[in-house]
């Protein structure tokens, strides 16, 4: 086991890289509460001192109803800034639809030609591939444009994920959800369903190809 | 945005300010309408009427496309054209 398990996967979108930000904001924020907090129950359960001044102190009153709303704001803005900047859409160079299905995704590329294809996870076992992650048809993408995902589902809601992206949205039937997806670099990036959705909840992966803009459109071409 | 390589255009339905949320099926099934209104008014070979179909093609799921298309050709699409 590394270390790398514990934390989040190494980001792949400006937008995971704020919500990285974020967190790590956050939880300084909780660790100094805690400390101050533990520190003060230590102190207080250690000693026999005894507070006379503690009822009808006004100025003590004060500060501590208006520190923790003070405190919430430095937490609730970048958290709100976040929230609605991983709404926006902009510009998308690109259509894809995602459909969640009982137990796969399948995809379609129709603005130009009509691409469809199904993604199953690879089942066989053997030392090339990761278990239980990858999938026999990789959603291929390009990477630094911004695309548009429109996510809805033929069953049960799924719900489809890349914890590198910070993309996490529901397919819903009869509903398309709409997201907007923008890639830093190559590489694969995994993800599974997030919803539960059945018996083989676990075994519908999601797997992406980010590759650059010529690879995707030869990749098109020769569909 | 239009991008074009290698003889391929990049074009997709653009944002709509009448959908701002994440749920854009609205903006698929008013395309659609809007590309049926179009044809029966000026044809199919409208530019215009070209428009909404790449949008509704674009946006709207192949399934559902399908499936009001048998319903227009069976006249039973609820919808007001
Ligand atoms: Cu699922």
């Amino acid at each position: 086991m590394t270390w790398l398990k514990l934390s989040f996967q190494n980001s792949n979108s400006p937008l995971m890289e704020q919500l990285i930000f974020f967190h790590d904001h956050t939880i300084f924020i909780i660790i100094m509460i805690m400390s101050t907090i533990t520190y003060m129950m230590l102190f207080i359960m250690n000693n026999k001192f005894i507070n006379i001044k503690i009822s009808e102190n006004q100025m003590i009153e004060f500060i501590w109803t208006t520190t923790p709303p003070i405190i919430l704001i430095f937490i609730a803005m970048p958290s709100l800034h976040l929230l609605y900047l991983m709404d926006e859409i902009k510009c998308p160079i690109l259509t894809i639809k995602i459909f969640g299905h009982q137990w796969f995704w399948s995809y379609e590329y129709s603005d130009f030609s009509n691409i469809e294809f199904e993604s199953y996870m690879m089942n066989d076992l053997n030392k090339e591939n990761f278990r239980l992650i990858e999938v026999d048809n990789k959603t291929i993408i390009p990477f630094k444009f911004n695309i548009r995902l429109l996510i809805s589902s033929d069953d049960v809601i799924h719900s489809w994920t890349i914890p590198s992206l910070a993309i996490k949205i529901d397919a819903i039937p009869g509903r398309m959800n709409q997201i907007n997806l923008f890639m830093n670099r190559p590489g694969m990036y995994f993800g599974q369903c997030s919803e539960i959705c059945g018996i083989n909840h676990s075994f519908m992966p999601i797997q992406i190809e980010s590759i650059n803009l010529n690879k995707f459109i030869y990749w098109i071409k020769n569909f | 945005m239009v991008l074009e390589v290698d003889g391929v255009k990049l074009e997709t339905a653009p944002w709509d300010p009448r959908f701002p949320n994440t749920n854009q099926t609205k903006y698929c099934y008013q395309s659609f309408l809007d590309y049926q209104r179009c044809k029966k008014i000026r044809g199919e070979e409208f530019d215009a009427c070209q428009y909404y179909k790449r949008v509704s093609k674009s946006i709207c799921p192949n399934a559902w496309i399908d499936k009001w298309n048998t319903q227009i050709e069976e006249n039973r699409f609820p919808g007001n054209i």
